[in-house]
């Protein structure tokens, strides 16, 4: 086994790219779910933002371009979902479910005629001299603007849920939201909003997957990172700051053994294949259950239809 | 002052809601500073009324006027930029967020926390409601929350602050603080609109009441000249059948309790100390207290519902301690807990499979593991008209109900399965003055056939009525029972208040 093969900061910078596009689309349903929703369609939503990204950046060559409409398709796919759950009433978990099928089906349709092409790539952001500090440069600053934009958008989740008036509005209407209701807020079109931000995340994230990290289009390319994304948003107890945590670890032990097989540790493939998703949940079950308030910070509407009474 | 307008004007509103007319012709008018009353049964259409005042309900004719100008809000949030706040019956508050956060979110454009925080505490000084604004919603109690909603409708100054049974969940002494709060406010000139259906509090509370029977307006009065008793009987519209009971001589001891100590089931819990007394064959027994000290507790420990150890339950000299629920209801030892939906019923589910649940091993509802739907009907439609309990059927589900008529179903529902000991938490609690009295003297025929009954309530004059025996519950102790006849109000304090009580009983 040789373990010199592997550069510690070529790792980290490897790591970010390989968190991001579940740190977009945990962030998504993170604010999903604490406005009372449960979207369990974010591994469609994600391959279809994949797709339309990959077709709009082949076709015009411009990935900024692709990226939108990588989130339009995201939110087109979401939108669906909100007229079912909110207008429709019907089950939040059925619909979810279904969502990610049709969504994986609309992908493989739509990208038949794309495999094996590669698309234009994504240009990392001049940040000029600082980028070539050694290490430092190599692990942090030599990205693509959507690295940034990933911890950008948590930290600005964060600050939106925790100090302004609509995050306040969006957690009473996850919270209970007949309450809310009753104060004169409108539940669904918060919602939708919500579900739509959601699905935009998502679409974010698998175009990530398609035109940076890959960069290719394959069938399936998501790979159930969208079920990653929706097991970190529940495990990091609906906190945006471990939500990064959680992508981060989860996209750490990924590659760290991807690392490992190539430098040929002596145990089976499986075993480190399992590994990401084995960690990544159990420091977060660890994380959780030493708060001791894991139940307690679930949005208490979550999943519940909302029917205004008469 | 003659040519000042009315505050609120509501001339001829009408509502009508498929197969029911909430609201027929209504008129009325509140004065600045008044306090007005809203009178009705359950179902009279108190509820339509003030939620089409705060625009969450739209009526179908009529207009309201309100300081002269027409007043007609779409929604909540136009009702309170007019100057009306409500006070919700089933509070309108997110226990996950602080109170200061509940209070933003009821306010048109909150300023930032840490002003909002020092405005919450400055005001709840000034009301004598004190409230830290930092705590969590969840962890207050009842009287706590209740602030926060009062406070939540005080920082917007209102005009008219509309109240919905806000005494019902509240202890006597938080009873007290919410009168001095609302008096205060009046003859600051805020008029406030109070519906509640304990007629005792409103005669000392209230200037003018407006009496409603199915949808209608039926009269006003000066609650201060009227009695009680007439006030009742023009909400109902006849004489109120008065609970009537003969004295009957007690039998022997069926149930009886001895030194039952239990842990506080959860953290919230009140943990049962050194619990002894003896129930007998045709006695009532009156549990008083604040809520909170183990009434819930000792309910479950008779029901089964929490094992009890041996030898500290017996009936008829069988120790039943380490017996279920299932086990003592096929002895005739029945229970109907105080929290209506979610304890005694089950919300989602119908009237029948309700019925169903408690009624099964008693009535016989089932045969060889399967239900016997249609005996499972006729007992729950049995429930329904015994009891006057008002739905279109037994199939509509639990929720469905408002709290009087359920209540009626879930206490008639273990009433008709001939108990020989029956527990009943807070027996009336929110149901109008009719309702109550039937529920009542269903209690007492009760007894009068012979069974044993445990009333738990926190309704002392209740108690009076219908208890031959009274004993108080004070943090998880209760004082030993004594006749409930010729008890003075004095002497009854003074069992709630807990130990003196006890060295006196021994004298």
């Amino acid at each position: 086994m040789d373990l010199s093969a592997i550069n510690p900061a070529v790792l980290v910078a490897s790591i970010m790219i390989a968190a991001t596009p579940i740190l977009l689309a945990a962030l998504g349903e993170l604010v999903v779910e604490k406005s009372g929703v449960l979207n369990l369609g974010v591994e469609g939503m994600m391959i279809t933002g994949a797709i339309c990204g990959f077709i709009v950046t082949v076709e015009t060559g411009s990935p900024f371009l692709g990226f939108i409409a990588a989130a339009a398709g995201g939110a087109f796919l979401s939108l669906i979902f909100a007229v079912l759950t909110q207008y429709l009433l019907s089950n939040q978990v059925a619909t979810g479910l279904a969502l990610t099928l049709f969504g994986l089906g609309v992908a493989s349709l739509l990208g038949h005629s794309y495999v094996g092409i590669n698309p234009p790539s994504v240009p990392k952001l001049d940040l000029g001299p600082v980028s070539d500090i050694p290490y430092i440069g190599t692990m942090f600053l030599r990205h693509d603007a959507v690295v940034y934009f990933g911890i950008a958008l948590t930290i600005a989740v964060w600050a939106t849920l925790k100090y302004s008036r609509i995050g306040l509005v969006l957690r009473a209407v996850g919270e209970n939201h007949d309450a809310a209701h009753a104060l004169g807020y409108k539940v669904i079109r918060i919602r939708i909003l919500a579900i739509m931000f959601g699905g935009a995340c998502a679409g974010l994230g698998g175009a990530y997957l398609s035109l940076v990290r890959v960069p290719q289009w394959t069938e399936g390319i998501t790979a159930g990172a969208g079920w990653i994304a929706l097991a970190i948003v529940v495990f990091a107890s609906w906190r945006p700051g471990v939500v990064l945590l959680g992508a981060y670890l989860f996209g750490g032990v990924t590659l760290l053994q991807l690392n490992l097989q190539a430098a040929g540790l002596a145990v089976p493939v499986e075993y480190l294949s399992m590994s990401p998703y084995l960690i990544t949940i159990l420091v977060l079950v660890i994380m959780s259950s030493r708060k001791g308030r894991a139940s307690l910070s679930a949005p208490a509407s979550l999943g519940h239809p909302f029917q205004a009474s008469r | 002052m003659l040519t000042q307008p009315p505050l609120l004007r509501i001339d001829t509103v009408t509502k009508a809601y498929p197969g029911v007319v909430a609201n027929d012709s209504v008129s009325f008018e509140i004065q600045p500073g008044e306090v007005h009353a809203l009178l009705g049964e359950n179902g009279a259409g108190k509820s339509t009324l003030v939620k089409m005042i705060y625009g969450l309900v739209r009526p179908d004719s009529g207009t309201m006027e309100l300081n002269g100008a027409p007043f007609a809000p779409v929604e909540p949030r136009a009702a309170r930029a007019s100057g009306v706040a409500m006070v919700f019956q089933h509070f309108s508050l997110f226990d996950a967020l602080n109170v200061a956060e509940n209070i933003a979110l009821g306010m048109e454009n909150p300023p930032p926390q840490r002003t909002l925080a020092a405005r919450i505490t400055e005001v709840s000084e000034a009301y004598g409601l004190p409230l830290d604004p930092f705590r969590t919603v969840g962890d207050l109690s009842a009287g706590e929350r209740q602030r926060v909603e009062i406070i939540r409708c005080l920082l917007q100054d209102p005009k008219l602050l509309i109240m919905d049974e806000p005494t019902s969940v509240l202890t006597p002494q938080e009873v007290e603080i919410l009168f001095k709060t609302l008096n205060k406010l009046s003859d600051e000139g805020t008029a406030i609109l109070y519906i509640s259906h304990k007629l005792e509090e409103i005669r000392a509370l209230c200037d003018t009441a407006t009496v409603l029977r199915l949808g209608k307006v039926v009269g006003t009065c000066t609650p201060r000249d009227e009695t009680a008793r007439a006030m009742a009987e023009m909400m109902v519209g006849g004489t109120l059948h008065q609970p009537s009971r003969d004295r009957h001589p007690q039998g022997d001891v069926v149930l009886r309790v001895n030194d039952l100590s239990q842990p506080a089931p959860s953290a919230f819990g009140t943990a049962l100390k050194n619990i002894s007394f003896d129930l007998h064959q045709g006695e009532i027994l009156g549990i008083g207290g604040v809520a909170g000290n183990g009434q819930d507790e000792l309910l479950a420990a008779i029901s089964g519902e929490v094992l009890s150890p041996k030898g500290t339950l017996s009936v008829q000299g069988d120790d039943i301690g380490p017996l279920g629920p299932t086990a003592r209801r096929g002895l005739a030892i029945l229970a109907a807990p105080e929290e209506r939906l979610g304890h005694a019923a089950a919300p989602d589910m119908s009237l029948i499979e309700n019925a169903l649940m408690t009624g099964a091993t008693r009535e016989n509802l089932t045969s060889r593991g399967f239900i016997k739907w249609n005996d499972a009907r006729t007992f729950a439609e049995k429930i329904i008209k015994t009891f006057d309990v008002r739905t279109p059927g037994p199939d509509n589900a639990a929720r469905a109900l408002s709290g009087g008529n359920l209540q009626k179903f879930v206490v008639g529902r273990e009433v008709l399965q001939r108990p020989d000991v029956l527990v009943v938490n807070q027996p009336t609690w929110g149901v109008d003055a009719s309702a109550a009295a039937d529920i009542r003297q269903a209690i007492l025929d009760l007894a009068a056939g012979g069974a044993a009954v445990i009333v738990i309530s926190q309704d002392l004059d209740e108690l009076m009525e219908i208890s031959d025996n009274f004993a108080a519950l004070n943090e998880g102790r209760l004082s030993p029972a004594r006749p409930a006849l010729g008890l003075t109000i004095d002497e009854i304090g003074l069992m709630l208040g807990g130990g003196a009580a006890q060295e006196a009983a021994h004298v």
